[in-house]
This record gives structure tokens, sequence and C-alpha cells, in this order.
């Protein structure tokens, strides 16, 4: 039966994304950038929209619910993917209330106000059949998407207004927003930038010969270098991994020190982030968002007795030491 | 013009009247007797007149005045021995000019002594006039003059005058003359560091020097060679190796006739400290090393038989050693298992031989700590404390520096090594000190640093860049999964990497300086090094 095909087929996507997902996280950070991430999650969920069965709104939102636990708990250091499960499931919703007929914002009050006082559940509210919903959704799913597409783009168009010719700018590790970021920056004026390697992965070797490909003036510098080249440098351009719903980072590893550095001599720090790593966990301990691979990176095994070792790829940054964020300029629907 | 024509023609009937005056000044010297201000300055005065007298038609006494520029470029030289190297230089000068002069009718003596006197007191007053000139009339220790008399210029060290094209030239020159061989910097230089040198671990020096080396001493080529790959390396270590390879030197050393042990030592030792030099640039550590020994062999007496002299200055060595970095390391780590408490996390970066000294002592003393060794590419050198510290039992956590903010919390003191004290209260350290200093204030845990007091210098930095080392660029190029990124670097030629081996840590992130004379905040270094030079 052709529904059932659709549904093994849609469920074999599912299984391969998840194993990906496991697969990629053990590694250098980024085997895949979170960008394909962010787009590849989208794209399954508008494939489980089309292909699932569902009646109305609120079964649709229960498969994407699981779904996306299912995806977040494959690799939950890859934020991105619940944060656009979570952006499917809010354009369910206003498809809903769409149909429904009632404008965005009443709506919005209406459940506050409905939350303050009869403190029920609106599930209810999404019990009702509509026929074109299914279309609604999946074509805002497909506008999504087009945005997704065009996020680094966005960011780099205003590399200009942050970059000065004969500047210096610091960055650490590798991140394509930052890359394109300096790239476009680069066919216009001239600055010299300075790669942390970011050690034991050294990321940064691969950030350097991609920039100098541009004819970029880059320096690579070891990690333990960062305090004592800070004084020279005009600011600071770091890419991330999520952005907190406290204004916090949890960014590659080295990064708080390049942050401390920057505040210390009063550099300014700039984050460029696009929409799909914001995120709105916060982080209620230090503790809480590290991920931890093999200390045989540091350390082989073939040397020795060592008791403990450490090996952090991230770490979360505090608010107060970032200085502006660049993202992606939200679009009114 | 006319003056300088009357000047020579003065000075020629001068001559026998100076040339007089001369020899009882080297009379006295050669007495033991200490010239006063206004002899020494009446040689050198004489002495920069014979060299304009001579100065197109003689060759010799250009190369004394060359000899004399080359016996100087080591930092500073204590003040008995520049009049050590005039008084040769006038003798002979004296001795050759006395014929000419005797032909010449002579004044009556009082008559041009009061003339003589009356010019130099109008040269004097003229001199004070210029800001600078006061330095050569008030100067109580005379340093190494220009051959000129011209306001004294600061001799600044070779090593951060690469892009001064006349320093290098200079450079060159007294290599040749010295024979030792000049290294060529390597690879592209970041453009903020173009005024230092950068060299390959691949080309040492030794390579070029002949075998058997005749103007270099065997053990200090071999000394080289072990600064320049990095063999020894630390600045203690540095410094005792040097110390012991000059007492093989002067085990080897025979005074040639005719020559003072204490001066002609000390020139043979000028071709070794510039070849080391070449190898790696001189730590502070070994700079103060090599200025206690200089004055040490100047300090020798005329009279000293030969083997006298030797053992005398093989004593001076090792009681030098003794006191400076063993006595002072065992003081040090007294006064630092006061600050160790049970159950206490300490932090210690790279390898420091006086912190590893100190923690080793204090587990020996059964006091209950971990540690937590934070290392840094492209040394490593953590790796070799892991292993010393391990060795000894005790319970150690080995990390990267980019994990510094998530081990912190855990940890209750930083120890730190420290290469140099520069006079301002900045720590010169290894790269990667100052970070931890940072993060560490950050976190409000205090930071320790142990230092011997040998190690403070008289220079002053606010910055790394000014004066520093670059290491081999090479180093910082990796292999993972099979890919090596930077691996033609050398071929892209906007691309640059930089090794830098040390850097300044502010005052304000270092809570405590342990000496061997106790317990200082990092501001009081100027006083050690007042109390210090009074004391010499």
């Amino acid at each position: 039966m052709p529904g059932a095909d659709k549904e093994t087929d849609l469920s074999e996507r599912i299984e391969s994304f998840l194993s990906e997902l496991k697969r990629c996280g053990s590694g250098a950070g980024s085997l895949r950038g979170s960008a394909e991430t962010a787009r590849e999650t989208t794209a399954l969920l508008r494939r489980t929209t089309a292909q699932a069965r569902w009646g109305n709104a609120g079964e649709l939102m229960e498969i994407i619910r699981k779904e996306g636990r299912r995806m977040t708990a494959a690799q939950p250091s890859e934020t991105t993917v619940g944060n656009m499960v979570r952006r499917v499931l809010k354009i369910i919703r206003e498809e809903y209330a769409r149909s429904r007929g009632s404008s965005e914002e009443t709506d919005q009050q209406e459940s506050l106000h409905k939350l303050l006082t009869s403190g029920g559940s609106s599930e209810d509210n999404f019990r009702q059949h509509f026929a074109h919903l299914k279309a609604n959704v999946i074509e805002a799913i497909n506008e999504l998407l087009t945005e997704l597409e065009g996020t680094t783009d966005n960011i780099s168009m205003q590399a200009l207004e942050h970059i000065h010719s004969n500047e210096v700018i610091m960055t650490i590790g590798r991140s394509r927003t930052v890359e394109a970021f300096l790239k476009d920056a680069a066919r216009k004026r001239k600055f010299h930038v300075i790669v942390a390697e970011c050690a034991p992965f050294c990321q940064g070797h691969e950030m350097a010969t991609s920039l100098c490909k541009e004819d970029i003036e880059t320096t690579v510098i070891p990690d333990a270098a960062i305090f004592a080249v800070m004084s020279r440098v005009n600011k600071v351009i770091i890419g991330t991994q999520t952005v907190l719903a406290n204004g916090g980072l949890r960014a590659v590893n080295g990064t708080h020190t390049l942050a401390l550095a920057a505040k210390h001599h009063s550099t300014p720090l700039i984050v460029c982030a696009p929409m799909f790593k914001l995120s709105p966990q916060f982080p209620n301990e230090e503790d809480t968002f590290h991920k931890f691979v093999s200390p045989h990176e540091v350390l082989p095994f073939t040397e020795g007795n060592v008791t403990q070792q450490h090996l952090t790829p991230f770490s979360t940054l505090k608010t107060e030491i970032v200085n502006k964020f660049r993202k992606k300029k939200l679009t009114q629907k | 013009m006319a003056d300088s024509d009357g000047r020579q023609v003065d000075s020629i009937n001068h001559s026998t009247e100076e040339g007089v005056k001369l020899q009882e000044i080297v009379q006295a010297k050669c007495e033991g007797k200490e010239l006063t201000r206004e002899e020494k300055q009446r040689l050198r005065k004489e002495k920069k007149q014979h060299k304009k007298n001579k100065k197109d038609d003689r060759g010799p006494p250009e190369k004394e005045k060359e000899k004399e520029k080359a016996s100087v470029p080591a930092p500073s030289k204590p003040a008995t021995q520049s009049p050590a190297h005039k008084a040769p230089v006038p003798v002979n000068a004296s001795a050759s000019e006395s014929p000419v002069a005797a032909e010449k009718p002579a004044k009556s003596k009082a008559e041009q002594r009061a003339e003589r006197r009356a010019r130099q007191d109008t040269e004097r007053a003229s001199k004070q006039g210029k800001k600078e000139g006061g330095q050569l009339s008030a100067s109580s220790k005379p340093k190494a003059t220009p051959n000129e008399l011209q306001p004294v210029v600061k001799r600044l060290p070779e090593h951060i005058q690469v892009d001064d094209p006349a320093a290098l030239k200079k450079l060159a020159k007294k290599l040749e003359r010295q024979q030792v061989p000049l290294r060529s910097d390597y690879g592209y230089k970041v453009s903020l560091f173009s005024h230092l040198h950068q060299y390959s671990r691949k080309n040492p020096p030794t390579q070029q020097i002949s075998i058997p080396a005749t103007v270099i001493h065997p053990s200090i080529v071999r000394l080289g060679l072990q600064y320049s790959q990095g063999i020894i390396a630390g600045s203690n270590a540095r410094s005792v190796a040097l110390l012991h390879a000059f007492k093989q030197v002067i085990r080897d050393y025979s005074t040639p006739p005719n020559e003072e042990l204490s001066r002609d030592l000390v020139n043979k030792l000028s071709p070794y400290i510039s070849f080391l030099s070449q190898c790696r640039p001189l730590s502070a550590s070994m700079g103060n090393a090599i200025k206690y020994i200089k004055k040490e062999i100047s300090n020798i007496p005329s009279q000293c038989k030969e083997e006298e002299a030797k053992r005398r200055l093989q004593e001076c060595i090792d009681s030098y050693i003794n006191e400076k970095i063993i006595l002072a390391s065992e003081a040090i780590s007294k006064y630092a298992i006061e600050k160790i408490s049970d159950g206490d996390v300490i932090l210690v970066y790279g390898c420091s031989s006086l912190v590893n000294h100190i923690l080793c002592e204090a587990f020996e003393k059964q006091r209950k700590f971990r540690v937590i060794v934070v290392d840094s590419r492209p040394r490593l050198e953590g790796k070799e404390a892991l292993r010393r510290l391990v060795k000894k039992g005790i319970r150690c956590t080995y990390v990267l520096i980019s994990a510094l903010s998530y081990i912190l919390p855990e940890v209750s003191k930083v120890f730190l090594g420290a290469h140099a004290l520069l006079a301002n209260g900045y720590v010169m350290s290894r790269v990667g000190t100052s970070q931890i200093a940072l993060v560490a204030k950050a976190f409000n845990v205090p930071v320790l640093v142990c230092c011997e007091t040998y190690k403070f210098c008289e220079r002053v930095q606010t910055d790394s860049f000014v004066s520093n080392e670059l290491d081999d660029p090479d180093d910082l190029i990796v292999t993972r999964n099979g890919k090596t990124h930077l691996e033609n670097w050398q071929t892209v030629k906007s691309l640059g990497l930089l090794n830098l081996v040390y850097d300044v840590t502010p005052p304000d992130f270092v809570d405590l300086v342990i000496t061997d004379l106790g317990m200082i905040p990092c501001t009081s270094v100027p006083v050690v090094l007042r109390v210090k030079n009074v004391d010499q």
C-alpha cells in the first residue's frame, strides 16, 4: 500500500538522520555545520507533515514533538535540532489560528489571559479539523527553509558596517558564519585576521587556510598567546554554537578566555549567530552544557599512568561579556 | 675646521706632556690604585685625540678602536673594565707618539698644563650646557663610551633591532671578526614582530662551524646546540648549564704571554657569548650570571698566579650556583609550603623546576593536596611536569589551556614560575601565563609567582611585543586525521604563523611573589634590585 510505503520510507529517513546525529557529535565539532543540520531537520519535519497520518493540528503537534524528542536525545549538544522543532511547532500553531480566523495578537493575549484565569490547557483548541491546514503548514515550512538558506548571506551583507580598513580582527576556531562575514568584507577592505588555533582539534588551521585563499592577511597563534596579542587587536569576532536565553553563549572551548581578555583590553566582542542558534534554554549551572570528548586527543593512553584527564570542547560564556549580536534580521509574518 | 686643526697642532705639542701624565696614570693603575675621575677623563680624552691624529695614516689604532667597540656589546660592563681596556691603547699610542713629539719644541710644562686645564674647563662647561653632556663629567661609573664626544647613546640589545639594516650590518661585522657564524632568519615574520629574530630549529648555527673549532670552545659549541634544539630549556637549567660550560672553559684556559688573565679571559668569553646568543637569545638569568662572572674575572688582582686565579674563579661559580639557585629554591620552598594547606587544589602551568620542587617538598612534608597541570601547544611542557609529579605520587589532572575556565572553579591556588621579574613589577614568563593569571583573577583564585632574586632584571616592559623571542613557526603544524592543513604555509603569501615564547603578566593579576628574600608584592621588585646593587 502506498501509505505504508510512505511511512516506512519516512521512518527510514528519520532513523538515518538520527544515526548521523549520533555519529557526528563525537568528532571535531562540526563534520556538518549547524546550518546543514537545521536545514535537514526542517526538511525532515516537512516530510513528516506531508507523509504522516494526522487528523488535526493537535495530532500533528504530538507527532512532531515525539520526533523532536528523539532527535534531541540522539545528540543533546546539537541544539539547532531542538530550535527547529520549536519553530515548526510555532508555525503549526500560527497556521491553525489563522485558519480559525482569529488574528495572531489577540490570540496571544487571549491565551495568556486564559492561562492566568482559567488555568486550563489550550489543548482542546487544536482539535478542529481544517482542510487546508496541511498545505498551509507545508508552505510555511518552505518559507522557513528559504529563510535558512539566506541566513549566512544576510549576515555577511552587514560585514562592511563593522569592519574598517587596516583593522586587526581576532577570531577563534572555525565558524562558517564568521568565515563568510570576513570574506565578504575582504572584497572591499584590507584588514588583518589573527586566528587562535583552538587545540586540540586545531580547527583554526582550516579557518586560516580558507581565509588566505581570499588574500586576507592571516596569522595563526596558539591558544596560549591569546592574551599576549590581545592588546593589538581592534575587534574580536566569533561564531557560537548556541545563544542561550539569558544572552550567554555556548561556544567552543577557549572562548571564555578570549572574552575575558577582550574585556580586559576593552575590545569589542561581536558574535555572528543566525536565527536558528537562538535557544530558549537557560544555563542553570556552569556545568550543564559541557560536552566531553575522549581525552585520547590530548594525552594518548600509551603515555603512561595518568590519573585524570579532562577535555571539553564547549564552554559556557557569561552574559556580561558579550557585547553585540548580529543576527539575521527578523522578518515579521 | 680651524678649531680641529688648531686642536691637532696643540695636541701634538701636548703629547709629551700628556705622555708623561699618561705614564703616571698607567703606573698608578698597575699599582692597583683607583683612578680618580679626572684621571679617567684625561685618559679618555687623550685616547680620542690620539685616534683623531692617526685616523688617516695608521691602521692598527683603527683596529684597536674597533676592538674597544667589540668588547662593549655585553649589556653593561663593570667600571673597572673600561680603564683596563683603555690603558693598553694609550700606552701603545704614547709609545709611538713620543719619538715624533720629541722633535717638536716643547713649551714649558707649567704653561702647557695651564693651557690644557683651561681648555678642558671650557669644554667641560660647554658640555654641561648641553643636556646630555652632564653625563661625561658627572658619571661615577663611566659606561662604555662612544668613540666621539657626543651625548651618550643608549645601546639597545641587538636582538630587538632586526628591522634596522644598520644594526644588522654591525652585528654581521662583529660576528665575522669574532669568527662566529651568523644565523639567518627563517620564514615569513608577522609584521608586528619584524624587529625580532625568527630561527628554524633545522638550521642550527653549529652546522656552519668547522671541526675542530678553533675560536669557540667545544663545550660552548655543545651548549649552543643544546640550546638551539631545545634540549636544555627553562631558565634555571640554562643558567646552570652555562656556568658549568664556563667552568670548563676556565679549566682549559691558559694565559697567553704578555697578557693578563683578568683582561684576556673576558675577551675570550665575548665570542662565546655572541655564539650562544646566535643559538638562542640569552635569558635574563643568563645575562645576570654572565655579568657576575665578568665582574669576578676582572676583579682578579694582577699578581695572582694563574692556577690560583682559575681555582678562585671556579669556586666563585660554584658558590653562585649554590647560593642563587640551589639554596634559593630551598628558601622559596620553605616559604611556599606555609601557603599550601591540606585539601588544596593547586594549579600549575607548564614545567617550572622551582614549582615542581616546591610541590615535591610539600608532598614529602605530608601535605594533602592535588595538582592540576595546565599545558599548551606547541611546546607541551606540562607533560614533563606531569611525569615528574606523578612519579612522586601526587594526584594530578591534566588539561589544555583552552579548558581553563572549566577547571578553575575547582582550584584553590595557582602557582606560577617566572623567567624574569621586570623592574615595573611585570612578570615575564612562558606564553600563556598571563592568560592563566587573568582567568584566575576573574574567578578570584589567588595567584602566587615563585622566582629567585637572581632573575630580577632592570628592564621595563609593558607588553609582550617589544622584547620577546620567536620560536620556530613550523612547530605549530600538526597532523590530525591524516590531514595537515598548514603544511605548505610558506607558499601561501598571506599566511603567517606566530610562535611566541614569552609574555608579560601585569602586576595586578599577581597576588604574591615568593622569593628567597621572603614574600613580597610584585611592586617591590625595584626595591630588591636597589638593595642588591648596594650590596654588590
